[in-house]
């Protein structure tokens, strides 16, 4: 089993982030499991949602305590939430910022864990230039398949367009892809090639 | 058709599946999502021949299904917490009268405190109002069950409540087959009503009943419940024929055949259970599960027998009967011919309190020691329940528990977890 925890604010579409990728995980015969940590929704109130991917019948229902990936949404979080609760040492960071992480104050933190799996995108950019809303949650889903390799990028594309129709979901697909093609191309200049 | 949607949706959609001719709503967290799905699809004609009506209480949304029903229509309706108990004097009529209605609740915690996270006090409030009781262990389980609640309720004239875990079903995104319309029209026939107020052959339906028959008539509803206990396992099977899935029933055992620990639980904590008890498995631990599905009428022999050869039992339960302990571990020891003393109440996950794998282990494993006392508050913080204690036995005007405990733990406001 593979699970994934979403951090972010209410309205930069946490929740439907975590149910796309479920849904772009079903789309390749998967199983997944998608659910919000329940409150008040609250516009800019911190949100968690979580996400399980598994290939039979998943069954557990606590929220998702040890994650294999993290994806913060709102680096404003780091220090306010304990963001990297019960992350496994071998896990997968996406954080959406354009600063690094020792600008963003982790970087003692970043270098506990395998530096191959953490990566940036500036996907609240990437969501103003092709969707014209400041709502990352797409492009980290974009981001999220180059860093692990779990979903396709055709899945993830999918997945939005399940979710969303016309103008919207075309905007958040094109932002997906140059998320994807912003981590892809990183990591080709990368130099470090540490195997899974 | 295989679908990755959220738990309400897929309920909307078997509803609809369903032919109901009668919807009334009022929205309540965590159920809005089902009306509000079923609303659009009347709106849009996808659920034709249907009227949706928006009331203005759920004790309108029950009387309204009521008279509905009472009509000859098949009704529905969902609600919640606080909404099914406004509903209450509504919901023992429509069961005191015979009437199929189908209703779901998406159960959460009941205030005061406020709360809105899911646990099972809701549907336990009303386990003795008459209603078939139907507790759903993932939403493909949810959507089944309500596929065969109309079937069984007309059948029997009673009428049927489909308990689904709030937000962590009905929110939850995961796999389920929708069946097709042919599907369920081959297994629920058109509904045929025991009574119907028609204008063409008028009848009253209603009367005042005084003590020479109210006896009788209280005794026709219960060997109705008994009657339900006998045909319910027949339609499970029927629907498995029909359907290819193992879904409703009475009860569902898990590993219990060389078991001598059983847990017993309701609803989606099942999974959870599972999990945990392969874990302990792969130790050597000899222990399974009992799922009860059917919670009323409660499945007395079926129940008698998943349990016949265990040396112990762990009640894991989302509800308080507040000064005895356990509600479901109550009518468990009905149903175990060993020592009551050898069933165990874990009271678990009330108000929204995550139940981890990591703590039903420790529960399991103090059980299976044979170190766990008989009413256990999971993941109980006694330090925070001490310092209350200590400020009541302190000062007289020592305050509202509720504010002074949120301010001992220094937030602001309710937070799940």
């Amino acid at each position: 089993m593979f699970q994934i925890r979403i951090h972010g604010r209410g309205g930069q579409g946490v929740v439907t982030a975590a149910e796309m990728l479920s849904i772009a995980a079903f789309r390749e015969g998967r199983h997944a499991q998608a659910f919000p940590s329940f409150g008040s929704e609250r516009t800019g109130a911190p949100v968690v949602a979580f996400c399980r991917l598994d290939d039979r019948e998943i069954r557990l229902r606590e929220p998702v305590l040890e994650p294999d990936a993290l994806i913060i949404q709102d680096p404003t979080l780091l220090h306010q939430v304990d963001v990297f609760g019960g992350l496994s040492r071998k896990g997968y960071i996406l954080i959406n910022t354009t600063r690094s992480f020792d600008a963003l104050g982790v970087g003692d933190f970043a270098r506990s864990l395998r530096i191959e799996r953490l990566c940036t995108v500036p996907a609240t950019e990437l969501a103003l230039k092709h969707v014209g809303r400041p709502v990352p949650n797409a492009a980290l889903l974009g981001g999220f398949a180059a860093l692990t390799k779990r979903i396709s990028l055709d899945s993830v594309a999918a997945a939005i367009r399940e979710k969303f129709s016309g103008k919207v979901a075309e905007g958040n697909v094109a932002a997906a892809s140059a998320a994807y093609e912003h981590l892809t191309s990183g990591m080709r200049e990368a130099t470090h090639a540490e195997a899974d | 058709m295989l679908k990755q949607t959220e738990g309400s949706h897929a309920v909307a959609e078997a509803v609809a599946l369903c032919r109901p001719e009668v919807i009334c709503a009022y929205p309540i967290s965590p159920q809005t999502h089902i009306v509000e799905g079923l609303g659009e699809m009347v709106k849009s004609g996808a659920l034709a021949r249907c009227e949706f009506i928006n009331v203005e209480s759920e004790f309108a949304a029950m009387s309204v299904a009521i008279g509905a029903s009472a009509a000859g229509a098949r009704a529905y309706t969902a609600t919640a917490s606080q909404g099914l108990l406004y509903m209450a004097e509504a919901v023992f009529n429509a069961s005191g009268l015979g009437l199929p209605i189908v209703m779901t609740v998406a159960n959460r915690a009941i205030g005061a405190p406020i709360n809105i996270w899911n646990d099972h006090s809701d549907a336990m409030s009303q386990r003795d109002c008459g209603w078939i009781q139907l507790f759903a262990e993932n939403n493909q389980e949810a959507l089944d069950l309500h596929v065969q609640a109309f079937r069984l309720g007309e059948e029997l004239s009673l009428p049927v409540m489909v308990c689904m875990d709030g937000f962590i079903l009905t929110h939850a995104y995961e796999r389920v087959d929708v069946p097709t319309q042919a599907q369920v029209d081959a297994y629920l026939p058109p509904y045929q009503p025991r009574q119907v107020l028609d204008p063409a052959e008028p009848v009253s339906i209603g009367a005042m009943v005084g003590p020479e028959a109210f006896m009788e008539v209280r005794y026709l509803a219960h060997a109705k419940q008994m009657r339900a206990l006998e045909l319910i396992p027949g339609w499970a099977e029927e629907f498995r024929q029909a359907f290819g899935r193992d879904s409703g029933g009475l009860l569902h055992t898990y590993r219990t055949e060389d078991a001598d620990t059983i847990v017993v639980a309701l609803g989606s904590v099942l999974g959870t259970i599972k999990d945990t008890v392969d874990d302990l498995r792969r130790d050597g631990a000899r222990i399974g599960v009992l799922g009860i599905t059917c919670f009323r009428p409660w499945p007395l022999a079926a129940a008698r027998a998943a349990l016949s050869n265990a040396k112990r039992i762990v009640v894991v339960e989302k509800s308080l009967a507040v000064g005895l302990g356990g509600i479901v571990s109550s009518n468990v020891r009905t149903s175990f011919t060993g020592s009551p003393d050898a069933v165990h109440a874990v009271i678990a996950g009330l108000g929204g309190r995550s139940i981890t794998k990591a703590s039903l282990a420790r529960v399991f494993r103090a059980a299976q020691a044979g170190a766990l006392e008989p009413l256990t508050f999971l993941d109980l913080d006694r330090a925070l329940v001490e310092r209350a204690l200590a400020r009541e036995r302190e000062q007289r005007r020592s305050g509202p528990i509720a504010e002074n405990i949120l301010r001992d733990l220094g937030v602001v406001a309710a937070k799940a977890g």
